[in-house]
């Protein structure tokens, strides 16, 4: 017996120039707003973006974008549905507001189906928001997803750097490529993860300060933008829209 | 025997979802085809769970519209099985029925199964924590060819 899905999954991505994976090692890190914001601001570079919520159990890129009641279209599979300007696909527009209590293996299922028969057409980035971990998604995406890169979120906590540091050993050991590591929720001037992310060869991205005014945009995408969250990302995404062009 | 798939497709639109599982299998044969060094493929056996809700109809001719030359006297042996789940909580056993799903629900399963898992409990005890043991989506079960 054969699942016949994993060998179209390349065709599916084939027109897709960057599958960028915005990954951590721990939650509560900020991955699904730099995610959400990082697809925005590359949309608005004049990009043409997908954005994919890998986080099953726990998605939150829709409220973040304030969408709610989406429903992709069928056209020999299914085709994304779009908000500002970018294609937006989560296991949000099928689930609602239920919980989707899912186990390894159905998790597993759920990103090939996903994966299988969504038809992105013509992307220059796809940014994927990843769960929390090394897991079940980060090792499917690993296997699945030929040209899959990570961009790291770390905060200044010791704690998440740790994690972070397994993430990147992990992927090198892989020889899995990471764009960059980026610091959220920065709150002092503090250069130790810098340091720490610069030491283990890894490009380092940029700070993001702690922004008290972030949890009143959610929900809201003008709101966000006038962020310095958002602020930060969009210079971010400056640097990462240049990999675009050596594509 | 075509006539009736066509208008079946017509009438969905020519859009369902089982074009792009068609796909799947004919690109996973003829990936097979070449590593197992066969010329013509004569027969596919595939496996169509019932919690997926593939119309087969659609299934076959989208996968008689997407024969390559490899293909093109192949025939398609399509048969479901039934969608068997298992609670891992109290270990009660039973079918999947799709008629007991308002329609919404059964969209979304047919798109993703896994979803089953955000609608569907337990019938004895409630719990969504159950097994899907057969009966998922569609499934490559053999081929035969001439080398």
């Amino acid at each position: 017996m054969l699942d016949p899905r994993i060998g179209i999954i390349d065709e599916r991505l084939k027109d897709i120039c960057n599958v960028i994976a915005v990954s951590s090692g721990k939650g509560g890190v900020g991955k699904s707003l730099v995610a959400s914001t990082l697809a925005l601001s590359l949309t608005n570079k004049g990009c043409s973006v997908g954005l994919l919520d890998f986080d099953f159990t726990s998605p939150s890129t829709h409220v973040i974008l304030g969408t709610e009641g989406l429903r992709p279209k069928e056209d020999k599979g299914i085709v994304p549905p779009q908000v500002r300007g970018l294609k937006y696909m989560s296991i949000v527009h099928y689930s609602g507001k239920h919980a989707s209590p899912l186990r390894g293996a159905d998790i597993s299922n759920a990103l090939v189906e996903l994966l299988s028969v969504t038809r992105w057409g013509k992307l220059d980035f796809l940014v994927i928001d990843m769960p929390p971990g090394i897991g079940d998604v980060t090792l499917d995406i690993v296997r699945l997803i030929k040209n899959i890169k990570f961009l790291i979120v770390t905060t200044p906590s010791r704690l998440a750097l740790e994690t972070v540091k397994k993430l990147v050993s992990l992927l090198k050991e892989l020889k899995i490529p990471v764009i960059g590591v980026v610091e959220n929720m920065k709150t002092d001037k503090s250069k130790s993860i810098r340091q720490e992310v610069e030491n283990e060869g890894i490009t380092f991205l940029g700070e993001i300060p702690f922004d008290t005014n972030i949890e009143d945009s959610i929900g809201n995408v003008d709101k966000l933008w006038e962020t310095v969250f958002a602020e930060k990302v969009d210079e971010i995404a400056s640097k990462i829209g240049a990999l675009n062009t050596n594509s | 025997m075509r006539e009736i798939p066509f208008k079946l497709a017509f009438d969905k639109g020519f859009s369902m979802h089982e074009w792009a599982l068609a796909e799947a299998v004919i690109s996973a044969t003829c990936q097979i085809a070449e590593k197992e060094g066969i010329k013509e493929v004569i027969e596919v056996k595939l496996k169509a769970g019932e919690l997926q809700q593939i119309d087969l109809d659609i299934l076959k001719f989208a996968l008689s519209q997407l024969k390559t030359a490899k293909l093109k006297n192949t025939v398609f042996d399509i048969k479901t099985a039934k969608a068997k789940l298992k609670c891992r909580v109290c270990g009660y056993g039973w079918i999947f029925i799709k008629e007991k799903l308002d329609e919404n629900t059964a969209e979304a399963i047919h798109f993703v199964p896994e979803i089953a898992h955000t609608f569907i409990k337990c019938p004895k005890c409630g719990s969504p924590d159950f097994e899907i043991l057969q009966g998922r989506g569609v499934w490559l079960e053999s081929i035969k060819g001439v080398k």
